[in-house]
């Protein structure tokens, strides 16, 4: 791959945030929430990103955006790095680089119309005429499957996947080229989660856009990606082309994540690779590797260091020590 | 909605058109029975308190010294006199101009400034918040008359201070209050979505979390313009606000209080033309409320 | 099925009187649950299930009302009951899991203390034996050191956790039957599995009837033998599951099945989805309620509701047509 096709490289990103004391004048402790992340994303391409709740996830979608902002590290947006901007030029960026929120009842103004939430974003950025931006408004209703007499409507008389459709026309509004998509269809029932993911992929074969799709839900993350990421406690545990990984999971953290889904049919027997014990808080964080007390295969040696990421295969990479060559 | 889709297209714009007037503004306060009636209510008021003077000949400082007292329905002063023998009538028609100035204008300083400090305290947190809310909090910390009082000692007399002391009087309510509102909701989604979308903070301050908060407000102002009523009442009976021979209803109803054994109409009639007022400004805020709300349809 | 279920619901309607018309919650559902079985209520938000878990335990708001159909348990019609006799009820035969374990445990009494309360409104034990057998109830859900552990307060434990607690309150009274609603949709999935397995295992161990909640069909495969489908406050489809996943009948059913995304699916082939979405539900009745989203939708669809027929022997469904009517109308369920 040319460094031409490459949108987006995150670069030792890291996010900390300080918790402090409940007593007065006590120490304040310090929660790694995104811890060392690297990663790149290849233009057209969507990227699952998948952990359980505390994995770090939703804060690595904030900050790509710097709605949070990440303690250390840089994001590289098209060449251009993000941390070195200033709040205008970033707003400006923000017509490329935008964002769907998992809530679809709380992420729209409750009072406003779905034709003023639409439209927002080009008043914001001063594009078009009104009538432009009406006409715009309009087509965009179309394309994300819903009438121009929805304009009219507020957020609370639609269901909740009409709402993340008003969300993604919303999104859509500008030029978009890359959409952090924060848990899009976690709310959302079956049927009509089927439908929004349909329709992301439409839009996303239409317009040419590059997704960062985050989600807990492993089937929905492997039907979308093209590669997935998979993230405990901070940081990334595997990463790789998403049908390598669900044919070959490396990590004993994605093997247990995957005997974990509930089966597809009632005939299926699986063995599940039960996990010990829960994510533990990230305030007290294990030395060594971070899944190192739940591992069935933990070893003294996972307790020295964290493991850094190793190649195992063509863009498959595993952090864990029983794939490093030098251990052995 | 589902089944709209099948209908005719005629259908769909008649639809669509009873849809713009049911979320019409002015269409929602009509079928709004509590706003209509507040309003009415005070429009009343402000009626009297313009055209009232001009129709009624009697002098409100006329003073009748032997007819002092005089009950309700004696000839010639359809509510009575008051202690100096004043057609009672007269000074409540020319006393409503003064209180619905001192009310409304107290209510629109105070709720401006106040929540333009709330929302910037409340949006902006840290240190602009510390520094805003504790000197609230020290305002506070002198009841509210007692303040209104303060300041008028620095302003000195006549309506305009008065409308300004009370404004200022009443700020840290309504700062608290905004502020306490925006710290719910500058934390939704939606908040978050126009920031990512390269809203400004102008924009996420006016277009968004105003809006979002004002309901609350509308509802604690209307409940203020009772007190900047009673607050002008207060001053003036201290000698520090309206002066005779100007009258508001505030004093007529502290000269009222004094002798509320022997003649109770004073204060009686005084007290209902406030209670009247203060009710009219409730049912319109609380109409007004639900008209804003997009939720409310009916 | 043996003769005397323990749980019988028969045709059973809760409306809920709104301001802006009367809302048909649940609108005819029944089933029937033995004991030691586990029934999987599947259907998406607002198609009643959980109206109807709360029917039965008779947890409905003021302006809701059970309006016909029986709910048989152990031949007692608990619909009709008077609350302060279903108190008796409540807790001790019937006890249910909550979705939220955050905030279904009240925050400021120790878990001891409300696991405690739950013994002793239904058993008379002295103070240290209600003690020791919350002890024992907290080391069968597989809390670590139970003893301690009674002094903690909610706030304490993790998501999974407080689950474990919720589920040794709704054991505590050996009841006959565990309503579930949804009770892992909060946890992350690695736990879920660990939850649903002690679940089952209790099941086991004290053989109680389980009515599991869900939006989730793995979970049902997982837990259930059998399953009523429910779309709009009505049953559609109600079978054991195996029946359910290779015989399904009724198109909801099937729109259901397929657009559930399963890890083995080929991420080039869009997913089948269901267009359109449910009705109002103060609007429903009169026709089939699935009718405006359904591919196969006729004439008589529209204008009268279908009642359940049992197309082979355990098999209930709620369709104008019979599978193979249906895919000579509108080709196979795969187009």
């Amino acid at each position: 791959m040319s460094d031409k096709d490459i949108i987006l490289k995150v670069d030792h990103l890291t996010k900390t945030f300080k918790i402090k004391s409940s007593r007065l004048f006590g120490q304040p402790s310090f929660l790694n929430a995104v811890n060392d992340v690297s990663f790149e994303v290849r233009c057209g391409e969507t990227v699952g990103i998948i952990g359980e709740s505390g994995c770090g996830k939703s804060t690595l979608g904030k900050s790509l955006l710097r709605l949070i902002e990440p303690t250390s590290g840089d994001v590289i947006y098209n060449g251009q790095s993000l941390m070195g901007k200033s709040r205008k030029e970033m707003n400006e960026l923000r017509q490329e680089i935008n964002m769907i929120f998992q809530d679809p009842y709380s992420s729209l103004d409750p009072r406003m119309t779905t034709g003023a939430i639409i439209e927002e974003p080009m008043k914001i950025h001063n594009i078009g005429t009104p009538q432009e931006r009406k006409k715009k408004v309009d087509s965009l209703l179309k394309m994300v499957g819903l009438d121009y007499y929805h304009a009219i409507r507020y957020p609370h008389e639609f269901s909740g996947g009409q709402r993340q459709r008003i969300n993604i026309a919303r999104a859509l509004a500008m030029n978009v080229k890359l959409l952090v998509c924060d848990e899009p269809v976690s709310a959302l029932d079956v049927s009509v989660q089927a439908q929004v993911l349909n329709l992301l992929k439409k839009l996303k074969d239409e317009l040419g856009l590059t997704y960062i799709f985050i989600s807990h839900d492993l089937s929905v993350v492997k039907y979308i990606s093209d590669r997935i990421i998979i993230m405990y406690l901070g940081r990334i545990v595997e990463m790789g082309e998403s049908e390598e990984i669900y044919q070959n999971p490396a990590h004993p953290y994605t093997k247990a994540l995957f005997s974990a889904i509930p089966p597809v049919s009632p005939f299926e027997q699986k063995d599940i690779t039960e996990l010990k014990g829960e994510i533990p808080s990230p305030l007290n964080m294990p030395k060594g590797c971070p899944f190192y007390n739940r591992c069935v295969h933990a070893t003294p040696k996972c307790q020295e260091a964290v493991p850094a990421l190793h190649d195992i295969g063509p863009d498959h990479k595993v952090a864990c020590v029983m794939y490093d060559q030098n251990n052995k | 909605m589902a089944a709209t889709s099948s209908l005719s297209e005629q259908k769909q714009q008649e639809m669509l058109l009873k849809e713009r007037r049911a979320n019409n503004a002015w269409h929602k306060f009509v079928r709004n029975k509590s706003a209509l009636v507040g309003f009415i209510m005070i429009v009343l008021v402000l009626l009297i308190a313009i055209f009232g003077p001009m129709l009624l000949k009697t002098d409100p400082a006329q003073m009748d010294l032997l007819n002092t007292y005089a009950k309700p329905g004696s000839p010639g002063h359809i509510l009575g006199t008051d202690a100096n023998g004043r057609d009672l009538l007269a000074r409540l028609i020319h006393g409503a101009r003064v209180s619905f100035i001192v009310a409304v204008g107290g209510m629109a300083v105070g709720a401006v400034i106040g929540i333009l400090i709330g929302l910037v305290a409340g949006y902006c947190g840290g240190a602009v918040d510390a520094v805003f809310m504790r000197f609230m909090d020290g305002m506070s910390a002198f009841p509210f008359t007692l303040l209104a009082l303060m300041l008028m000692t620095v302003l000195g007399g006549g309506v305009a201070n008065v409308i300004l002391a009370i404004g200022i009087a009443s700020v840290p309510g309504y700062a608290r209050m905004t502020r306490g509102q925006v710290l719910i909701v500058k934390n939704e989604e939606y908040i978050k979505a126009v920031k990512a979308l390269g809203a400004g903070n102008p924009r996420i301050l006016f277009r968004h979390l105003l809006p979002n908060v004002v309901s609350e407000l509308i509802v604690y102002a209307t409940l203020n313009v009772a007190s900047a009523i009673l607050t002008e009442a207060s001053l003036s009976f201290l000698g520090m606000g309206i002066t005779p021979p100007d009258v508001s209803w505030g004093s007529i109803l502290q000269e009222g209080q004094e002798c509320i054994q022997t003649a109770s109409h004073v204060a009686t009639f005084s007290g209902l033309c406030i209670l009247v007022t203060v009710l009219g400004f409730n049912l319109f805020g609380d109409g007004i409320r639900d008209v804003l709300d997009p939720k409310m349809k009916k | 099925m043996s003769d005397k279920p323990l749980l019988q619901v028969k045709d059973l309607k809760t409306h809920f009187f709104t301001a802006s018309g009367v809302a048909k919650a649940v609108d005819g559902v029944t089933f029937s649950l033995d004991s030691g079985q586990t029934l999987g209520i599947v259907g998406e938000s607002g198609s009643g299930k959980s109206v109807t878990s709360n029917s039965i335990m008779r947890l409905l708001p003021k302006n809701g009302r059970i309006v016909g159909g029986e709910i048989l348990f152990e031949d007692k019609d608990i619909a009709k009951l008077k609350i302060s006799d279903m108190l008796d009820i409540r807790g001790k035969d019937i006890s249910m899991i909550f979705q939220d374990p955050m905030t279904a445990l009240d925050p400021v009494f120790t878990i001891g203390s409300q696991i405690m309360e739950v013994i002793n409104a239904h058993q008379k034990l002295s103070k240290k034996e209600a003690r020791d057998y919350a002890i024992k109830v907290l080391g069968m859900v597989g809390i670590p050191d139970p003893e301690k552990r009674l002094k903690s307060y909610p706030h304490e434990f993790s998501g999974g956790m407080r689950q474990r607690v919720i589920i040794a309150m709704a054991i505590a009274c050996h009841p006959k039957l565990i309503i579930a609603d949804e009770p892992t949709t909060a946890l992350d999935v690695t736990v879920q599995a660990q939850v649903l397995n002690l679940l089952k295992d209790l099941q086991k161990e004290t053989g109680t009837a389980i009515i599991l909640v869900t939006h989730n069909l793995g979970v049902v495969w997982r837990m259930c033998d059998s399953v009523m489908v429910m779309y709009a406050g009505k049953t559609v489809e109600y079978t054991d599951v195996r029946t359910l996943y290779s015989n399904p009948r009724h198109p909801y059913t099937w729109g259901l099945l397929k657009s559930m995304p399963k890890i083995t699916d080929d991420p080039n082939v869009p997913l089948a989805s269901i267009p359109g979405t449910p009705p109002d539900l103060k609007l429903t009745g009169g026709s089939c309620n699935f009718h405006n989203r359904c591919k196969y939708c006729q004439k008589i669809c529209m204008q009268e509701s279908p009642q359940m027929k049992e197309v082979e022997p355990g098999h209930f469904v709620a369709c104008h047509f019979s599978k193979e009517e249906l895919e000579k109308i509108g080709g196979s369920i795969d187009e």
